[in-house]
């Protein structure tokens, strides 16, 4: 289905598509905190290194990060599980409408939340009303930082862009950016499905971090099928979503400690 | 006594004898010859000492280096020289954006509603209060430019047609808030100008070389025929009622940055209107700091401009201080009764947490101050001591812009990414405007007149004294 999303009521339109088509479901109990996934995602989808003044900053670009929590004084200290956050991929995201010149726009095809780099002027407006703080905002050049350059002949090189997924646009600093689901991922896999004559099977689409888990906490897949491993592990008694009072429509379930 | 009357000088002494006080302290009833005021305003812009250059001097090396090369540098390493971070993504640039936008209430505010009420008072300095509009609003505009991460492509937030049939996202605030600026950049420089006409005519009548052209040029060929004071009353009307729903709506849509958002402690209806009074309590605020200043270093601006000035702003200002405090208490409570467990914590963050010495001089400063000292009819006539008060409220409110944009951020939903916000380049950057709305304004009592003449003018011819009986009695007369 397509939306127009330069009519008044677009809104609307989406919220009723919302049911979504891809959907996650991250089992905290299974999760151990190694942050396998997060290096997963650095690598898959070029995220730069910021460096250790910028991090101890709250500069980190990381599109998952692995929340950790601890109530009471020490030793009597009790940890929450781990708590993988990234980008809801909301059915009625925030984000979307404050953007000025359209550049988190929804995706009608795939029912994510895109980013569109070519387009952000950075107004960090998007950032700012996320209720899960998932954003993130290239402040400098970071993947030119001439601390990861080597000089050879006058001339700065880079051994790290030779890391780079090509799949993947490197972004440039003044430009927000998130969790893409693995979109180009997504639509490897769904090219190779449509030439071979078929559909997507349940489990073909991994995104990086799913893949890179050794817990198996992450399950991606179509929510939109009714039998999928991901929709069977969502109907869980245990399955619970973040800030679902602020009717976000999140696409990612969690599921509590048993 | 003693104390207060060397303090505030003759004025604490004329106000206590109020009954018998000399009509001619104030300026519509302390007439002069045109010829004579049209040279003293003349002379006010053009004896100029040398300290003005020194001052003049200064001003330009500030905005060389704290706004254009602080800027520059900028724009080249990306924003991360500034402080801004996850959580508080936006900080002291949109601080700067509504502080300066607030300044450019008053000369809205003073301009035209005193201008609509026929208030008399307003008559001597309404074009110092319009270019603080207009000076203002430059400012404003380029804080929000300086927040933007890829200022380059800033032309992509106006609705140009393009090949690609990329349009501007009208749903969104920032949008709305663009639109309102402009519209108000232009109303209000149309505004400045149309009054301006009368007096440009003066003085291109009454100077040589380069002035003679630039005010030829900008009077537009005015000779003060009957038809075109006609036209220009006519003219200045339709502005005068016009800008004032579009000052309401400017900040008040500014507040809908915040108040639409889905944050804790921004979500709030009262945002709105919250905004207006702020700004016209910065607003007003300036407004006294430059009279004082123009009263201080201009020449003959202490016929012009009197006690009686800062008498009626510093009483505006009491009544905006009060309505603000209520706008504050309104605010404060709907949101702590509401209950809700972020926007609590947010308060206490408020008051209790790091940032609470700001907080707590947000109140001295806009509520305390003004309250304890304006109330005083012979402290609020006195120059120095209204000057300081509204130099206080004006870091009180910019305080309060602090407390609603990079202290409100760094408590949100998410606990993890809490985070406090340290300005680095800001502070730079915010010199580089305070710097370059002096220098804008420096340079604009040298080149057009700062005093109304024409208006000072009219009214005087309106208002005259009376002899009924053994008394005499001012009398008013309608002219407009």
């Amino acid at each position: 289905m397509s939306v127009d999303l330069n009519l008044m009521g677009a809104k609307g339109a989406i919220a009723d598509a919302a049911e979504g088509k891809w959907g996650m479901v991250i089992d905290q109990d299974l999760c151990t905190g190694c942050q396998a996934c997060v290096a997963a995602c650095a690598m898959e989808n070029n995220l730069p290194f910021v460096g250790e003044e910028d991090a101890g900053y709250g500069r980190t670009m990381h599109w998952i990060r692995i929340e950790r929590f601890w109530e009471g004084e020490y030793p009597e200290v009790a940890m929450s599980p781990y708590q993988p956050m990234l980008c809801q991929q909301c059915g009625q995201a925030p984000c979307e409408p404050v953007c000025p010149v359209f550049a988190t726009p929804h995706s009608p095809s795939e029912q994510i939340n895109l980013q569109v780099y070519n387009r952000c002027v950075g107004t960090r407006y998007c950032a700012n009303n996320c209720p899960y703080q998932v954003r993130s905002f290239n402040w400098r050049d970071y993947h030119l930082d001439p601390a990861h350059a080597n000089e050879v002949n006058g001339e700065r090189v880079y051994p790290l862009h030779n890391q780079f997924n090509p799949d993947v646009t490197v972004r440039r600093r003044g430009i927000m950016e998130k969790c893409t689901f693995c979109i180009q991922r997504i639509h490897r896999t769904e090219d190779v499905a449509k030439s071979e004559g078929r559909e997507v099977r349940d489990g073909e689409m991994v995104p990086a971090c799913a893949q890179a888990c050794p817990a198996n906490a992450i399950t991606f897949g179509r929510i939109d099928d009714e039998d999928s491993r991901v929709s069977q592990l969502a109907r869980q008694s245990r399955g619970v979503k973040h800030l679902e009072e602020l009717n976000t429509w999140p696409r990612i379930t969690y599921l509590k400690e048993a | 006594m003693t104390l207060a009357s060397r303090l505030f000088g003759r004025t604490a002494r004329a106000e206590t004898h109020d009954d018998e006080h000399d009509p001619r302290q104030h300026l519509m009833l302390d007439p002069k010859p045109r010829g004579e005021m049209n040279r003293m305003v003349m002379e006010s812009m053009l004896t100029t000492s040398w300290k003005f250059w020194v001052v003049f001097g200064i001003l330009s090396v500030l905005v060389a280096v704290c706004f254009f090369y602080a800027w520059g540098y900028m724009i080249a390493e990306g924003l991360g020289v500034a402080g801004v971070n996850r959580p508080a993504y936006w900080g002291i640039f949109l601080v700067n954006t509504v502080f300066w936008i607030g300044i450019s209430h008053a000369g809205t505010f003073i301009s035209a509603i005193l201008r609509v009420f026929k208030t008399e008072y307003r008559r001597p300095f309404t074009r110092a209060a319009e270019l603080m509009t207009t000076f203002g609003l430059v400012q404003a505009g380029a804080s929000i430019f300086m927040h933007l991460g890829r200022v380059w492509l800033a032309y992509w937030l106006f609705p140009i047609p393009n090949v690609r049939q990329l349009w501007p996202n009208f749903h969104s605030p920032l949008m709305w808030d663009l639109l309102a600026i402009t519209t108000y950049v232009l109303g209000s420089t149309m505004y400045l100008f149309l009054p301006l006409i009368p007096d440009l005519a003066m003085a291109r009548d009454r100077s040589t070389g380069w002035r003679k052209t630039f005010f030829k040029v900008l009077a537009l060929g005015f000779r003060g025929t009957e038809g075109e004071w006609t036209h220009l009353r006519t003219a200045m009307n339709i502005f005068a009622f016009a800008i004032i729903p579009v000052m309401f709506s400017v900040h008040t849509i500014v507040s809908w940055d915040f108040a639409m958002a889905m944050r804790p402690g921004w979500s709030s209806t009262v945002f709105g209107p919250y905004f207006v009074v702020g700004a016209l309590h910065s607003g007003m605020g300036a407004v006294a700091l430059v009279l004082f200043i123009m009263r201080g270093t201009m020449k003959h601006m202490t016929y012009f401009i009197r006690a009686e000035h800062f008498q009626a702003i510093g009483k505006l200002m009491l009544i905006i201080s009060m309505v603000w405090a209520y706008f504050f208490f309104n605010d404060y409570l709907v949101q702590w009764y509401g209950g809700d467990k972020w926007t609590d914590l947010l308060l206490h963050w408020h008051e209790s947490g790091p940032m609470g010495w700001m907080w707590l001089s947000m109140l001295i400063l806009n509520v305390a101050v003004p309250w304890a000292i304006l109330w005083n009819k012979a402290w609020r006539s006195t120059p120095w001591l209204l000057a300081i008060v509204g130099l206080l409220i004006n870091i009180g409110m910019w305080f309060e812009r602090y407390m609603i944009i990079p202290v409100t951020l760094s408590i949100n939903r998410m606990p993890f990414t809490w985070r406090l916000y340290f300005p680095r380049i800001e502070i730079l950057l915010t010199i580089g405007t305070f710097s370059m709305f002096l220098l804008f304004y420096m340079l604009a009592s040298r080149l057009i007149p700062l005093i109304p003449v024409w208006e000072v003018q009219e009214g005087q011819m309106a208002h005259t004294l009376r002899k009924v009986g053994r008394t005499t009695v001012p009398s008013v007369s309608e002219m407009e």
